[in-house]
Formats: structure tokens, sequence, C-alpha cells
């Protein structure tokens, strides 16, 4: 049988065994009723002791929420969601803020452990491979079903003036600017899914560097999805003040399951004058069996607003997990000058269904922006990349460059562009470049011809073909990520 | 002496059922240099690719020996590692993969099958060096994608790196020659004539007597319509440059 076809047959086969992180953690918790009402809101609200006007805007969210319908234009196709047959909130039962790490369950601090997490800061602090002080320190915010259960190095980057902490958290602490800046980048009625999520979001991380900070360490976030039935709904709000930078890694796991779950996030990032946010992504939920049975419904709003002269956000997204993924990690390019990237690799494998992409506005004048997009399709998937790039009456020297290139592996699966794209200044310059090829038969042979085995030759070949973005993330997800893209395509060893 | 390579009454077609080799018989001991020579479309190339495995090419009849071994039974690149090398006639590109990581990769696979010890880094870095001082192959080209964007001529100096760094046991070479100007002709020749030796052997696929003037065949052999059909010395090369092939191309009708 041709070596194309073998891989072909070997990713086909591909189902939950490859799947390293499904297990499930046994804890008990504390949920909300099922279903999704005004009582339920209140519920959240009062569990998380919010301020009355966050309670308002969620009632708000909810109400707009009831008159909305979901989105249809995405290519990708699943049964209709019963949002009253969900748990909306979820958390481990013992909980109470902890304040320290002897304080959270144990149970969940293994959780961590197995995914590969490293929660105590004294173990990262005494890497074993790499001398204390050269390995790079990351401080983390874990959260578990819809609870934040602990954020690391808080003290020190406190010293820093840096907040980072659960957003329910800031809520209570920092309420004046988490009131000043959420629901300035993604508005409560943005769409269906992020209303959803103004309306019953649980947690989620909250980062505020002060002016002309470069923030410490890398920050970064680790989602679990760990209940059956229950919704993730996440939100994230980061704020660069003037002339600070901030380097941002968010990763996430969920158990197997043979029922879908819906995971839907909103994440918001304002960046101000001459600031910078680098916000990087490995998204690995559970993307269901090779028959497309169970996996993790990703309806994401992810958008930065460069509101500053000369402020800058770079998107960087490895996507492996998921059965749907709907996400388009966007930048509003407000200030003067302003820039925005946005780097991609989509796998998709099995039945996984992608339709991702970045959406570049361009409003201010001398804007710039830069897409490159990797999709890589296997087993029947389908990969849809969808972009937008625009330019207003009034952004004078805006200019664009986009590379979207497909990768296809076999021939049931599926790649698609869609860019759409809008100048209203005559002097914008966009430019765009699409290519779409197959690893071909002849390549993988000229490698098994000086000696790699098959899986390794796709390997290398999907390697050099996302290796552009694999150079925008930091040094170990950037490893992480490698792993992951062989694991994602990888056939049990014929 | 044990023959490196016996290859008896082999028949092979292309998926699809189109039969090009027909029964073809050839036996390379240690040591020796083979020539083929042979008209346009008479399935050389395919024979290269049946030797060394490629998918979409399959024997249907009698067998292969490889120093010892059915070459039936490996895959491409378990043949790889036994020592069975193939210089394309179009070597492939591989976008985003360095020459230097894909040379490192492919030679301590091969290694690992072979359960001997991997090239570190340095080791290798320092050998590919020296063999690409010897071929006219600068750093830059090393840290270039594999092939992407080199001229005809750079792709065939890149395809003898590479046979000199794994040191196979039998090099096949197809049209070694096509593309290379004189000099590089010289250079690629003086590489392969420096992994000559008494347990190295190879078979060289060309269509033109002057790369014959460099890399001196100990063989030569006429090969139309899927089979050997005339071997002589290595004046049979001189002799076929001046009649042409048409004699033979009857023979094997
Ligand atoms: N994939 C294929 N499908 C169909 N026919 C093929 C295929 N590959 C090769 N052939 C045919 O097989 C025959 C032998 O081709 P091959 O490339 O082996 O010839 P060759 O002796 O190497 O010729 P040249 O001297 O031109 O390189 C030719 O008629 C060719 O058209
Ligand atoms: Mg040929």
């Amino acid at each position: 049988m041709a070596a194309v076809q073998e891989t072909v047959e070997q990713v086909r086969s591909i189902d939950v065994d490859q799947y390293k992180y499904g297990f499930e953690t046994q804890i008990e918790s504390e949920k909300a009723p099922k279903g999704l009402s005004e009582e339920v809101i209140r519920f959240i609200s009062a569990k998380k002791e919010e301020p009355e006007w966050m309670l308002d805007l969620r009632l708000d969210a909810y109400r707009r929420w009831l008159s909305m319908s979901e989105p249809t234009w995405a290519r990708v196709d699943f049964p209709q969601i019963d949002f009253q047959d969900l748990y909306y909130y979820s958390a481990p039962k013992k909980f109470k803020a902890p304040k320290s790490l002897d304080e959270v369950d144990p149970e969940i601090l293994k959780t961590y452990e197995k995914l590969g997490i490293p929660l105590r800061e004294q173990e990262i602090l005494a890497g074993v491979e790499v001398p204390e002080g050269e390995r790079p320190r990351i401080a983390v915010d874990a959260v578990f079903d819809s609870v934040s259960v602990a954020t690391t190095f808080k003290e020190e980057l406190k010293a820093a003036g840096v907040i980072f902490m659960p957003i329910s958290e800031a809520l209570r602490e920092h309420p004046d600017l988490v009131k000043k800046y959420l629901g300035s980048v993604v508005p409560v009625t943005d769409n269906f899914y992020a209303t959803l999520n103004s309306a019953v979001f649980s947690d989620g991380s909250f980062v505020y560097i002060p002016p002309g900070v470069r923030c410490p360490m890398e920050l970064s976030t680790y989602f679990r999805i760990n209940e059956k039935n229950t919704g993730q709904f996440e939100r994230t709000l980061i704020i660069a003040d003037k002339g600070s930078y901030v380097s941002y890694l968010e990763g996430c796991t969920a158990p197997q399951r043979d029922e879908n779950q819906l995971h839907a996030a909103v994440v918001e990032l304002v960046v101000l004058d001459d600031a910078e946010i680098k916000y990087s992504t490995v998204q690995n939920w559970y993307p269901g069996d090779s028959e497309g049975k169970g996996g993790i419904y990703n309806f994401v709003t992810k958008r930065g607003d460069c509101r500053g002269k000369n402020s800058k956000i770079s998107w960087t997204q490895v996507e492996t997990g998921s059965a749907i993924t709907w996400k388009y990690p966007s930048c509003v390019l407000r200030g003067e000058g302003s820039s925005g990237e946005f780097y991609s690799i989509a796998i998709s494998n099995g039945r996984q269904q992608v339709d991702s992409g970045t959406k570049m506005i361009h409003l201010g004048k001398n804007t710039t922006s830069r897409i490159i997009s990797k999709g890589i399709s296997a087993g029947r998937s389908n990969n849809t990349y969808r972009g937008l790039v625009s330019a207003h009456r009034k952004a004078e020297g805006a200019r664009n460059f986009t590379n979207c290139d497909s990768l296809l592996i076999g021939n049931a699966c599926g790649a698609h562009t869609v860019p759409y794209i809008e100048a209203k200044n005559p002097k914008a310059q966009f430019e765009h470049e699409a290519t779409t090829s197959k690893i071909s038969e002849d390549m993988l042979f000229y490698c098994m011809q000086r000696g790699l085995s098959q899986e390794d030759a796709v390997a290398l070949v999907v390697n050099g073909f996302v290796r552009d973005v694999l150079q925008q993330l930091p040094m170990e997800f950037a490893v992480e990520a490698q792993k992951l893209i062989s694991i994602s395509l990888e056939g049990s060893v014929g | 002496m044990t023959p490196l390579l016996e290859i008896r009454d082999l028949h092979a077609e292309i998926a699809g059922g189109r039969k090009i080799i027909n029964g073809m018989n050839l036996t390379i001991n240690p040591g020796e240099v083979h020539a083929i020579m042979g008209p346009n479309g008479a399935g050389k190339s395919t024979l290269s690719y049946v030797l060394s495995g490629k998918p979409g090419y399959e024997i249907t009849g009698g067998e292969v020996i490889f120093r010892g071994v059915n070459l039936q039974e490996l895959s491409p690149d378990e043949r790889a590692a036994q020592g069975l090398f193939l210089c394309f006639q179009y070597p492939l590109e591989i976008p985003g993969v360095s020459n230097m990581a894909f040379l490192h990769t492919a030679a301590n696979s091969q290694r690992k099958k072979r359960g001997e010890p991997e090239l570190t880094s340095p080791e290798l870095v320092r050998k590919v060096r020296e063999l690409g001082k010897q071929l006219g192959i600068d750093t830059d080209m090393l840290k270039r994608p594999v092939n992407v964007g080199f001229s005809g001529g750079e792709k065939k100096r890149n395809e003898t790196l590479q046979m000199m760094l794994l040191e196979p046991y039998l090099s096949i070479l197809d049209e070694a020659d096509s593309g290379l100007d004189i000099d590089a002709l010289k250079v690629v020749s003086n590489g392969v004539n420096a992994m000559r030796s008494p347990e190295r052997s190879m078979l060289v696929i060309t269509h033109y007597q002057r790369l014959l003037d460099y890399i001196v065949p100990d063989v030569v052999h006429v090969f139309a319509a899927g089979r050997i059909v005339h071997t002589g010395g290595k004046e049979l090369a001189l002799e076929l440059e001046a009649t042409g092939y048409a004699q033979y191309q009857n023979e094997a009708a």
C-alpha cells in the first residue's frame, strides 16, 4: 500500500488512546442547578460575592442573549445544543479560595501534576535539567471547571506592580479596573457565545501591567474541564498600560467523554501607548474519538484592542484539540502606528472541524498587520481559514500581509480559505498569499530512502511546514507544541 | 565471493498494471562499479525505484537479494539502513527543513536502526562541513531548506553529500550527470570515486559516455524494454555512443 495511504489509515485510526489527558479527577463538586435562568446567574454572582454592577451586567447580557440566535456562517456542522441541559457552574466542593498551595485539594494538585503543569514554585525553581536561575519561570493560574484553584508567584509579581489573579478575585479587589475595561473590547452584545459568556462566566484570569513595567516572567493560565455536562465559560482580561510588556500563555485539556462539552470563552486585551501583549495558546481540548463521538465545542471570542499609539498585539495559536473550533483572535488597530500579528497552526484530524482565523481592523493611521496561518488537515476533518482584513476610511497607510498555507494528508479531508478584504482607504496596501499542498508520496519516499521511518518523515515534513509559526512561540511552549503536533498526527506504528 | 546484490528473473510493474521490468538478471559483487545505459523509457529509473522500495512499484516475479536479505521484506527506510542509497534523478524539495537538520535526522535514523551509536550534533556538523568543502557546498546551503531553490547542479551536489555522509554499500546513481556543468561533473565524480572501496559498489545509470570517463565502470550493461540485453566492458559505452541502441531494441523486442 502506498505510503501516504498508510499514513492516512494510521491517522484515521487515531482515537481516544492517543489523547493523553483524557483522565477524570474524582472529586466532589458543587454545582448550580441545571439549566440557565436569572436564578442561576444570581447564584453564580452570589457565589463569587460580586459587586452589584457585575450582576446587573450579567442579567443584561442574559436578557439580550434570550433574543439572539447562534451564528450559522461557519463551515462547521453539529446538532443543536440544548442550553437548558447544561450546568453553568461547578466548583470543587471543599473549595474555598486557598491561601496557599497546601490548602488546595491534593486531587487537584495531582491532576495538574499529571498534566505536566507545575504549580509548586519551588519545583520550578529547582528544575532538574537547567541550573537554577537559568530556567525561565512561569507564573501559573490554574482554572479547574468554573474556578481558579491556584495562582503562583503572586508575591513576586506584586512587588513588580503586576496584578495577576483570578478575575473573580479581581472583581472584589480591583473593581474599578475591571469595571473600566471589562466588555470594552468585546461588548456584551458582540455575538451569541460572547453574550452567553458575559451572562454566566465563572472565572478566568485578570492581568494588569502598570505603566513602563516589563512583566518579570511569563504568565500563564491552564484551563481544565473536569465535570460532566458542564460548560466552561471563562473570561480573561489583560491590560497593558503605557509602555509595558507581557507575554501570556494559555493551555487547556479536558477528560474524554462520549458527550460533547461546551467551552465558550471570552478574552479581551487592551494595549495602551507603546505597550505590547504577546498572547500564545496551545489548545488541546479533547477532540472526540475517530468516529467523531464526544469532544469539546470550542466557541471562543478573542479580541485585542490596540488602543494606544504604537501599541502591539501578537496572537500565536497552536490548535490541535476540540471537536469543533470556532475562533478568530482579532486585533482592532485603533492607535496610530499600532500593529497586530496573528500566527496560527491549526491541525485537524479524525472528524474534527476547524473554522478559525483572524480579523485585523485597521482604524488608525499607519497601522500594520501580519497574518501567517498554517492549516493541516488529516483524516476526515475539515479545516477552514476565515479572515477579515479591513481598513477604515481614515486608516491612511494601513498595511497588511497575509499568508495562508494549507497542507492535506490523505484524500478524505478538506481545506478551505475564506479571506474577506475591505479597503475603504485607497492608500491601504493589502497583500494576500495562499497555497494548498498535499504531503506528497514522493516527498515521503525521499525521506524514507534516506532512512527516516514513515512517521518521522510525516513529522519532519509537517514541522517544516509550520516552522515560521513555531518560531513565534516562547521556547518551552514551542517544544510542547512540537510534541503535540506529532502526537496529533501519530498513527499506531505499523 | 558473496555478491552484494543479486537480481534474479525480476518482473515488476507500476501500480495499475503496467509492466516495466521484464525478467531482469544482474549480479553486482562488492567493490564493482556497473554502468547501465539504455534508451529513454526503457525502465532504468523504474528499476532504481523497485530496488529502493518506492510505493506503487510492485515486484510480480523473481527476487532481489541485497547483502543476504530479500529486499522485498524490507521497507524503504530499512533498505536505506542496510546500505542502499538512491541518488535521485529529480531530488525532492522539503520546505522549512534545514539541510543540516535533515542530514542529522537521516544519519541518526539509520544508525539507530543498525544499533549503532548516534552522532552528536558537533560530530555531524564537522563531518558535513568537511564533505561540503570537498563538494563546493557552502555553509549557507547547509542552512537552507533541503533542495528548495537549489539549482539543478546544486541539487546533485547535495545528493552526493548525502551519499558520502551515509556511506552506503550500494549507491544507485540515476543520471547523476544531468544538469551538471563540467566543473561540477568533476567535483561530483571525485566524490563518488573517493567512496570506491573493496566493500562498496555502484550502479551508475547514465546516457553519456562522458560521466564514465570520470567514474570508470568495471561492467557496462545495455538495458532495453525492461531487462539487460547486452553486457560488456567499459569500451561498450564508447561503442554505444557511436551506434545508438537500435540493434539492442530489436534484440529486446
Ligand atoms: N507512474 C507511472 N505511471 C505510468 N507509467 C509510468 C510511470 N512511471 C514511469 N512510467 C513509464 O514507465 C516507463 C519506464 O520509465 P522510466 O522512468 O523507468 O524510464 P527510464 O529508462 O528511466 O527513462 P529515461 O532515460 O528517460 O530516464 C516509461 O514508459 C514511463 O512512461
Ligand atoms: Mg530515468
